[in-house]
């Protein structure tokens, strides 16, 4: 277990948070927190269709509103080659989906605002939608796009599918025929929301030279200002990004919708413009994850050896291209170690929003599709789910089926430690139904920086840029406590604007801990060399007989001086006469992030006159690589699980025959809630990942993956056979129990 | 549009607001007196952020009409840490790691002191149902339960001592 080898001082232990007592006592500001005096409030218009040719806007009554400073339809945005961002945020000549953004209003008040909004009038050329990837790969579909092309290839004709995947390796039929169990199914799941507490929200501010100044909820600041700056067409240098704290992202604050809309009602008006979405607009226009269909064939021979795999996946990618469909594809047999297998994944368009990143983008749904398939290969087996896994799994060495060999994972460690876990030994009782399933991310790394200032009294600030979504200041003052050799509590970390640190790609794809991390401890060890500099110089010697110890410059053994060691608060103390402030930076393009996998199992109990499921008990088993701060690894595993399991249970975007979303709202669309869930348990496994110091794995995402299928595989042992499906809502198996008898 | 006067408590200080009559308790707090620690994540009474006390009872603050709040006691998120530190509410959330983004946080320090307030011994259970308005879309609810257990049994601890 995490705390049995104890090689560090700081890192492993669970400090509280350096931004803790401004989150509890409700002065940390959020997205919607920030005002400026004469500030203006935006709002925008959206499509009552899901698909509409838009024949003309009257703008006039709006425009001569008492209190409004500015409208705006795409009219107002560069004409030229516009992008899918910038087309997505205010239609052009089609509107796409059910709540598509097509003019925005800046007024005095919210209300003039709502009521400029209002008295715009739109002539619409109502369309068919397309409302299903079924319905959109259909012979005579209707066109989202009708100038879209297939992997923009020109010489196919125009289709709803934008882009094609495939892998494959060996002979899958071969591999088939030496399979003595064969399990061949479909599963489907509808769209889910990544659901944040926190609608996004921004401030914008233009002044006459047209700087824009935006402060705003995000998972990347400067992510932010590269979209605003292509929407636009502005200067980077035009543009300046203050992320405040953000209230929940799960990927779905890595793109923008009311940013660049805000920045230009700014500069027409010649006033600060706020924005805030509400929920209604959070769910009918931003995120959602894709809804996929998913059909899998897995063979094994009668040794549970898996002989042959075969997989085709289609996935919505909403109005515009770019559904997680690659990655999805990449890690449905990401965990086995498979000689013959072939991927097959379509990108397809549907009038619904466009997709953004939700937690591990594409995995939850290929994954679930493949863990159900193998649980039924366990069962035709008669083996126990883990060993059968166990058998395939993938490990150091092991050609990943997207085509690297992995380093050092730890997948068949966390096997081996839900094997023998008491909560696994246990058996459910009677009427109690288990169910296992294993989950994976590859994790990322790319660009990070980060800067240390060292105050007269010892004390540390880091400045970085990654967005505190998860605990993860703490983080990198635990690896600074490290590596300096001083306490946690002389530590701040500070998280910039897009003008007062370096670059430093968005938080997301589980990348902050390692490359941040990585960035942050780099850092430390420039400052560290500087003080060694100091410390050679007051000792007369050369900065090669100085070593670094805990916190101290000491002459390096053989050094034949007698000189106390110096410490790093004296170092600082002394800064200004030896050579001024001690500073350190560094930045980092991070590679080798290491994938994450993790083994989960829940039991649950069903209702056969209601239908509702109820999770009795789940534990999740995961690969942390080294655990910084140990309760911030368990958050995501016990939060990632409670939201696999809302999607698997719940969660979905129900849709009208118009493509209207019937349950824009937290009532409607019910996440779980503390009454619907058990504790998680938890057990950090920790295989080091060669690529970082510390050994840092990414853990934010994997933690969503497995809970799908665990779920599933769970249910489907208490009532006897399997609902494909998600979500596995009370009407759903009230229907699939009456099917069934 | 004429504007309403509204006179009431928050946080012990006295407070006269002139709002709009369609404004909501929480607008006064967020847009009329600043306190923005109070939250809204979803304006329609489903999600818990914007959770305060009015005149010791819990309610939505996005569900009342400002108006409504004339005369009455209200206590939001930066009412209940005093002059001797945190609560041990808020105490408890941060040692147990039960925040993440942290948005849901301030919702849940009021509903929990609440709980606390009136049933100092709840059980897990009973801790679940009570915070079942209050929504937190990172952290599983492990934490937060764990959280407020130990807030009681240090509550227990102190009063019996
Ligand atoms: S904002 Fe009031 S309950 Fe959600
Ligand atoms: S900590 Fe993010 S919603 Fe609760």
């Amino acid at each position: 277990m995490a705390e049995a080898v104890r090689e560090f001082t700081a890192i492993g232990t669970r400090p509280i948070r350096p931004d803790g007592v401004e989150k509890v006592t409700g002065k940390a500001n959020f997205g919607a927190d920030f005002s400026l005096p004469g500030m203006l409030y935006g709002k925008v218009l959206r499509s009552p269709y899901a698909h509409a040719r838009v024949k003309g806007i009257d703008l006039s009554e709006a425009k001569a509103m008492e209190g409004v400073f500015s409208v705006i339809t795409s009219a107002d945005f560069p004409k030229e080659n516009p992008s899918d961002m910038s087309c997505n945020i205010l239609a052009r000549e089609k509107v796409l989906y059910h709540g598509h953004a097509l003019a925005a209003v800046a007024a005095r008040s919210q209300s003039i605002a709502e009521e400029a909004i209002n008295s715009i009038k739109v002539e619409y050329e109502v369309l068919q939608p397309v409302l299903s990837a079924d319905a959109a790969l259909a012979e005579d579909a209707p066109l989202v796009d009708e100038n879209l092309r297939t992997n923009g290839d020109e010489s196919f004709m125009p289709s709803n599918v934008a882009a094609t995947v495939h892998y494959e390796r060996g002979d899958v039929d071969k591999g088939f025929e030496k399979a003595d169990y064969i399990v061949e199914e479909e599963y489907r799941i509808p769209s889910a929301h990544q659901g944040y507490i926190e609608p996004h929200a921004c401030v914008a501010d233009v002044n006459e030279k047209g700087r824009a100044s935006v402060w705003c909820c995000t998972q990347g600041a400067f992510e932010v200002r590269n979209y605003i700056s292509e929407v636009l067409q502005k200067k980077i240098s035009d543009i300046k990004v203050t992320p405040s704290e953000i209230g929940g992202g799960f990927g779905g604050k890595t793109v923008v919708y009311v940013e660049p809309v805000a920045v230009r009602l700014s500069e027409l008006a010649g006033r600060p413009v706020k924005m805030v979405m509400n929920r209604e607009e959070v769910f009918r226009a931003t995120g959602p994850c894709s809804a996929t269909v998913c059909r899998v064939k897995v063979g094994a021979n009668k040794d549970g050896i898996i002989t042959a795999a075969k997989a085709w996946m289609a996935y919505e990618a909403g109005a515009f291209p770019g559904s997680p469909v690659t990655p999805g594809c990449m890690s449905i047999f990401a965990p086995y170690d498979l000689k013959n297998f072939v991927i097959d994944g379509l990108d397809v368009l549907v009038n619904k929003p466009k997709v953004a990143a939700y937690r591990a983008p594409g995995a939850p749904q290929s994954m679930h599709a493949m863990e159900s398939a193998v649980d039924e290969l366990a069962r035709k087996l008669n083996m126990d789910p883990i060993d059968l896994r166990l058998k395939n799994a993938a490990d150091e060495g092991t050609e990943a089926p997207y085509g690297p060999k992995y380093p050092a994972i730890g997948l068949v460690e966390c096997l081996k430690a839900a094997k023998v876990h008491p909560n696994y030994v246990n058996k459910p009782a009677k009427d109690v139904g288990r169910g296992v399933a294993v989950g994976f991310w590859f994790n990322i790394g790319m660009q990070s920086s980060a800067e240390i200032w060292v105050a007269p009294n010892g004390a540390v600030t880091i400045m970085e840029g990654s967005p505190d979504i998860g605990g993860s200041r703490a983080s990198m003052c635990l690896m600074a406590a490290e590596t300096l050799g001083i306490p946690y509590d002389s530590i701040n970390a500070v998280i910039g604007d897009t003008e007062s640190t370096g670059f430093c790609n968005l938080t997301g794809g589980s990348r902050t801990t390692f490359a941040t991390g990585l960035a942050v401890v780099r850092a430390c060890e420039d400052v560290i060399a500087e003080c060694k500099r100091r410390a050679a110089m007051t000792w007369d010697l050369d900065t090669e007989q100085v070593d670094w110890e805990n916190g101290f410059a000491v002459p390096r053994p053989g050094v034949n001086i007698e000189a106390e060691p110096l410490s790093f608060a004296e170092l600082a103390k002394t800064a200004g006469r030896t050579g001024g402030p001690l500073v350190g930076r560094a930045s980092v393009n991070a590679q080798g992030a290491g994938a994450c996998f993790s083994v989960n199992w829940t039991d649950v109990t069903v209702d056969r006159d209601t239908g509702k499921v109820d999770v009795q008990a789940f534990t999740a088993v995961q690969d942390a690589g080294r655990a910084i701060h140990p309760s911030y690894v368990e958050g995501q595993m016990q939060g990632g699980a409670v939201q696999g399991i809302g999607w698997a249970l719940n969660e979905e975007y129900i849709y009208d025959d118009n493509g209207v979303l019937e349950n824009a709202s937290f009532l409607d669309y019910r996440i779980p809630v503390a009454s619907d869930v058990p504790m998680i348990d938890c057990q950090i496994v920790e295989v080091p990942n060669p690529s970082h110091p510390y050994g840092v794995r990414g853990v934010g995402e994997t933690p969503i993956v497995a809970p799908l299928a665990a779920t599933a595989n769970a249910v489907r042992e208490v009532l006897g056979f399997r609902i494909n499906d998600l979500p596995m809502s009370p009407p759903r198996v009230l229907e699939a129990l009456d099917n069934a008898s | 549009m004429s504007k309403v006067h509204v006179e009431l408590n928050v946080n012990g200080q006295p407070e006269e607001v002139l709002c709009e009559p369609q404004q909501s308790l929480l607008d006064l707090l967020r847009d009329e007196l600043h306190l923005t620690g109070t939250k809204e994540g979803c304006g329609t009474g489903d999600c818990g952020a914007c959770t305060v006390l009015m005149d010791e009872r819990l309610v939505c603050s996005c569900l009342v009409l400002a108006p409504e709040a004339n005369g009455k006691k209200v206590v939001t998120v930066e009412g209940i840490a005093d002059q001797n530190g945190l609560h041990v509410v808020q105490q408890k959330l941060l040692e147990h790691a039960a925040l993440q983004c942290g948005v849901c946080t301030p919702g849940f320090v009021v509903a929990a002191k609440a709980l606390l307030d009136k049933n100092p011994d709840p059980d897990e259970t009973t801790i679940r149902y009570w915070l079942a308005g209050n929504l937190c879309r990172c952290t599983g609810y492990d934490k937060i339960i764990r959280a407020v257990q130990d807030a009681a049994q240090e509550l227990k601890a102190t009063t019996t001592s």
